[in-house]
C-alpha cells in the first residue's frame, strides 16, 4: 500500500487486512517493551495544518512504537498569501528524506494533493482532510466494533450486518464520509440522523438511509450509535437555532441513553462536548467505546504506517509483529 | 505593410461554397473563383474554412494590475491565435474599469498592439463594490465606446442597484451582463452543489444561486425595457429561464463558456485546481442543456471567460486556488468537438456563434461580418480535420491554466487576419513589431 488516503477506495479484503495488521499491533502493545524496530531508520513527518493535539500524538505515538524518527511540523495558516505553498513545503520535506508524511489538512483534497501531485515520493497518509476524510479514523471505528463484537476471534472478520447509526453533522463531517464507505465495504449498514440542514444534498446515491429524527432512528435499534461533535460556531450560520434545541432533537441524553439497549454501543471521536451531543451517563457507560477508540486508535496508525511507509502489500502483514 | 494585398485561394465558406477572397487595404477586395492579383501574398487555402474572425464578449486582461497573471499584448496574441479579430476585456482589474481613464487606457493598449480590437467592458458599479454606479455616462462617451457593463466576477445581487443600472444605459442603449450568482447561497462554495462536491467535501455551488438571479433580472429587464445579457450560463435551469424569457420577446441575450460545453464536476475528483471555475463545471445534464441551448440560439453566443492566472494560484489546495481557466487558444477546437462533430451546429452556427452574434450584442462594428465584398477583412481560416493533443505549446497568453492539456480536441485556427495584418499565419503568430507596426500604418491611414 503506497498511500491511505480515503476509505472510498479500500477494497473488503485491503480493509481487512488493515484491521488485521493492527490486532498484531495491539498484541504487541500488551508486552513489557512496545517498541517494534520495524521502521528504524525511517522518518515520518506529522505535517498539521490544523489543530488536533490528539490525533497527532496518536501518529506520534504510533510512529516511535515503530522506531521510525517522528518530525512534528506544525504549519497552521497555509495557502499563497499566508505563508509557504504545500508545493513548497512537500518539496522541502522531500529534500529532508521523508518516508512518510501524515497529513492533517482544512482543505478538501489535500492529501491527495500532496500524494499525486509528484512534488514529493514520500508515502502520504491522509489524517483529515477538510470535510472529505479521515480514513484512520473510520479504521479505529471499525477496529473498535470488530472487537467488542468478536473479540479475540476479530480476525478476517467484516463487520456484516451490523447496524450502525451515525447522528449529527454529516454535512460537515469527514469521519462521517470515511465511516459510510468503511463499514459498508466491510458489510454494514450505514444511517445518518441529524437536522435536514446538517445532511448533504445529493447523496440519494450513497449507501445510507437518512432520518431527521433521532428518535425514530433509534426505534430500529441499531447495534452502534456513533455521536459526533457538534460545532457551537454552526448555529451562527444559521445551521440550527441554539444548542439547546440540537440537543433535544439530536443529542444523546439521559432519557433517550436509558432507551438503549445494553448493548448497543456508543461511539464517540471525539473530543466529547459534554451534555450537548452526549450526555455523561452515555460517555462514561460500559457500553461507550470512547477510550478503546483512542488505545485503538495507536494500533490501527502502527498498522498504516507500517503498510504505507515500509511499503508492505496489504496481504502480506503476516510476520510483522514476530 | 497593412496596404500587402493577401489573396486566399479555394477556400470552402463557412455557408458552403468555394471561393477565393482578395484582401486590400483592410477589406474584402474581390471574392470569386479564379481571382488573380501578382502583387498579393497567395494563402492556399483548400483544406481548410474561412469563418468571419471570431469575437469574444468575455475576456479577462488582467491589465491593468494583473500583468503577472496576463496583459493585453499577451492576451491579444492569445487572442489572435484562437482565431479572435476582436475581444472584450472585462472590467474586474486593478484598479477596475470603472472611469473613461481606465477603459481608455486598455482601449489604447489593445490599438497599439494591433493583434485584435480590444473593446473594453465598463464596470456597474464603482469598484464593483455593488453600491455607487461607475461613470458609466463618461465610459459610454469616451473613445473608448463603451456599451457593455459587467461587474463580472461579482454579481451585482442588490436589486435596487440592478435596476437603477440597468434604466440609465437604456440612455445610449447599452447592455447589463451580469455574472449571476446569489452571494448568500454560495458563501465559500467551491464546486457544483451536486453528488461530486457532497463525495469530495467541497461547498457547494448550487444551481439555484445563479438561476435565481437570472430569473429576478429577467423581470427587471421587462421592468425597465433594457438590454440583458447573462454571462456564462451554466445550468438548465438557467436555460429555461432564458427561453421563456426569449418566447416574451424581451431582451434578453445570454452566452455559454467552452469549458460548460464539455466538461462535468466529475473532472474535480482528485481536486486538481485546473478543473476550479466560476460558475463551476456543472453535471453531464446540465452540459446537455447547454449544448442544446447553443443550437437551437436560447443561448446566443460561445464567449470563452478567458481567465489566465499565475502558476501559484493553481498549483495549490483546491479551497485555496483561483477560479477561472485560459479559454482564447482552445475555444474553437471546443466548439468544434462539442457542437459540430456532435452535429448540433454547422459551420454557419459556428460563424453566428463565436462572432455574428457578439458582435451585434456588441454593436462592434467591423466585426462579424459574412465574408462579403466591401466588408473589413476579419477573418479566420480552419482546419477542420486537425485532430491532435492539446498541449501548452498552443497556449500563446501567460496562463497555463488549461483543463484541456492531454486532451485530444479537433478543429486547429490555422490563420488569422485582423483589418487585413495577418496576426496568425500557419498556426505561427506573427512577432509583435510587425503587427504593431502594421496596426500603427492602419491606423494612420483611417486618420487621413
Amino acid at each position: 500500500m503506497k498511500h491511505l488516503l480515503s476509505t472510498k477506495d479500500l477494497s473488503r479484503e485491503a480493509a481487512i487486512a488493515i484491521l488485521d495488521t493492527a490486532e498484531a499491533m495491539a498484541d504487541t502493545q500488551e508486552r513489557e517493551v512496545k517498541k517494534l524496530p520495524t521502521l528504524r531508520g525511517k522518518t515520518v513527518v506529522n505535517l498539521f495544518y490544523e489543530d488536533s493535539t490528539r490525533t497527532r500524538i496518536s501518529f506520534e505515538v504510533a510512529a516511535k512504537r515503530l522506531s521510525a524518527d517522528v518530525i512534528n511540523f506544525s504549519a497552521k495558516g497555509s495557502s499563497v498569501s499566508k505563508g509557504e505553498s504545500l508545493e513548497d513545503t512537500a518539496k522541502t520535506l522531500a529534500a529532508m528524506g521523508a518516508d512518510g508524511v501524515v497529513i492533517r489538512h482544512s482543505s478538501s483534497g489535500a492529501a491527495e494533493r500532496l500524494a499525486t501531485s509528484g512534488w514529493i515520493d514520500a508515502a502520504v497518509v491522509n489524517a483529515g482532510d477538510g470535510t472529505h476524510e479521515h480514513p484512520t479514523q473510520a479504521l479505529l471505528d471499525a477496529f473498535t466494533m470488530r472487537k467488542r463484537l468478536h473479540g479475540d476471534a476479530s480476525r478476517g472478520k467484516g463487520l456484516d450486518g451490523v447496524r450502525v447509526l451515525i447522528v449529527g453533522d454529516i454535512l460537515h463531517s469527514r469521519v462521517a464520509r470515511s465511516n459510510l464507505w468503511l463499514l459498508t465495504t466491510l458489510g454494514a449498514e450505514v444511517a445518518f440522523v441529524g437536522p435536514a440542514t446538517l445532511i448533504p444534498s445529493y447523496i440519494q446515491d450513497w449507501p445510507v438511509t437518512v432520518y431527521y429524527d433521532f428518535d425514530e432512528a433509534l426505534a430500529t435499534h441499531p447495534d452502534v450509535v456513533m455521536m459526533l461533535r457538534i460545532q457551537a460556531e454552526r448555529m451562527h450560520a444559521a445551521y440550527f437555532p441554539n444548542t439547546r434545541e440540537y440537543g433535544r432533537g439530536w443529542g444523546l441524553g439521559l432519557d433517550r441513553f436509558r432507551r438503549l439497549s445494553e448493548r448497543t454501543l456508543i461511539m464517540h471521536p471525539g473530543p466529547m462536548n459534554r451534555g450537548l451531543e452526549i450526555c455523561s451517563e452515555a460517555a462514561d457507560s460500559p457500553q461507550s467505546t470512547v477510550t478503546e477508540q483512542v488505545a485503538n486508535g495507536v494500533a490501527i496508525r502502527m498498522a498504516v504506517l507500517y503498510l504505507t511507509v515500509a511499503g508492505v502489500a496489504a496481504d502480506q502483514t503476516s510476520e510483522v509483529t514476530a | 505593410m497593412s496596404a500587402d494585398a493577401i489573396l486566399i485561394r479555394g477556400v470552402r465558406t463557412f455557408d458552403g461554397g468555394v471561393t477565393d477572397l482578395l484582401l486590400r487595404d483592410g477589406v474584402i477586395a474581390e471574392r470569386g473563383t479564379g481571382l488573380a492579383a501578382d502583387d498579393a501574398a497567395v494563402i492556399e487555402a483548400d483544406s481548410l474554412i474561412a469563418l468571419p474572425g471570431f469575437v469574444d464578449l468575455h475576456t479577462h486582461l488582467r491589465e491593468p494590475g494583473g500583468e503577472g497573471a496576463e496583459t493585453v499584448l499577451t492576451g491579444s496574441r492569445a487572442a489572435a491565435a484562437g482565431g479572435y479579430t476582436a475581444v472584450h476585456a472585462m472590467a474586474n482589474t486593478n484598479p477596475v474599469a470603472d472611469t473613461a481613464g481606465v477603459v481608455e487606457q486598455v482601449l489604447a493598449a489593445g490599438e497599439a498592439a494591433g493583434y485584435v480590437t480590444v473593446q473594453p467592458i465598463g464596470a456597474i458599479t464603482k469598484g464593483q463594490a455593488g453600491e455607487a454606479l461607475a461613470d458609466i455616462g463618461s465610459m459610454a462617451t469616451s473613445r473608448a465606446k463603451v456599451r457593455i457593463f459587467s461587474d463580472d466576477g461579482i454579481c451585482v445581487s442588490d436589486s435596487l442597484v440592478m435596476r437603477r443600472a440597468m434604466e440609465y444605459v437604456k440612455t445610449f442603449d447599452g447592455v447589463i451582463a451580469q455574472h449571476a450568482q446569489d452571494p448568500r447561497l454560495t458563501l465559500g462554495a467551491q464546486l457544483n452543489e451536486g453528488p461530486v462536491s457532497a463525495e469530495l467535501g467541497l461547498a457547494g455551488w448550487p444551481a439555484v444561486a445563479e438561476e435565481s438571479i437570472i430569473a429576478r433580472d429577467i423581470m427587471l429587464a421587462e421592468l425597465t425595457g433594457a438590454r440583458y445579457h447573462a454571462c456564462h450560463v451554466s445550468t438548465a435551469g438557467s436555460v429555461e429561464l432564458i427561453r421563456q424569457a426569449k418566447a416574451k420577446g424581451l431582451p434578453v441575450t445570454a452566452e455559454v463558456t467552452p469549458h460548460h460545453l464539455i466538461l462535468t464536476d466529475e473532472l474535480a475528483r482528485g481536486y486538481n485546481p485546473f478543473f476550479k471555475v466560476n460558475p463551476p463545471l456543472r453535471s453531464a445534464k446540465d452540459v446537455e442543456a447547454v449544448r442544446a441551448a447553443l443550437a437551437d440560439g436560447t443561448i446566443d453566443i460561445v464567449a470563452t471567460d478567458h481567465a489566465p492566472h499565475k502558476a501559484e494560484m493553481k498549483c495549490c489546495e483546491w479551497d485555496q486556488a483561483a477560479m477561472g481557466m485560459v479559454g482564447l487558444e482552445s475555444a474553437l477546437a471546443v466548439v468544434q468537438t462539442a457542437m459540430v462533430e456532435t452535429g448540433l451546429l454547422d459551420w454557419a452556427g459556428v460563424a453566428r456563434v463565436m462572432s455574428q452574434a457578439p458582435a451585434r450584442i456588441s454593436g462592434l462594428v467591423g466585426h462579424g461580418g459574412s465574408l462579403q465584398l466591401g466588408e473589413a477583412a476579419n477573418l479566420t481560416l480552419v482546419d477542420p480535420a486537425a485532430e491532435r493533443e492539446f498541449t501548452t505549446d498552443e497556449l500563446q497568453g501567460k496562463g497555463r491554466n488549461s483543463p484541456y492539456l492531454g486532451r485530444t480536441v479537433r478543429g486547429a485556427v490555422v490563420t488569422t487576419i485582423h483589418h487585413g495584418i495577418v496576426t496568425l499565419r500557419d498556426g505561427i503568430l506573427t512577432d509583435p513589431d510587425t503587427v504593431a507596426a502594421q496596426a500603427r500604418q492602419r491606423r494612420a491611414q483611417e486618420a487621413r
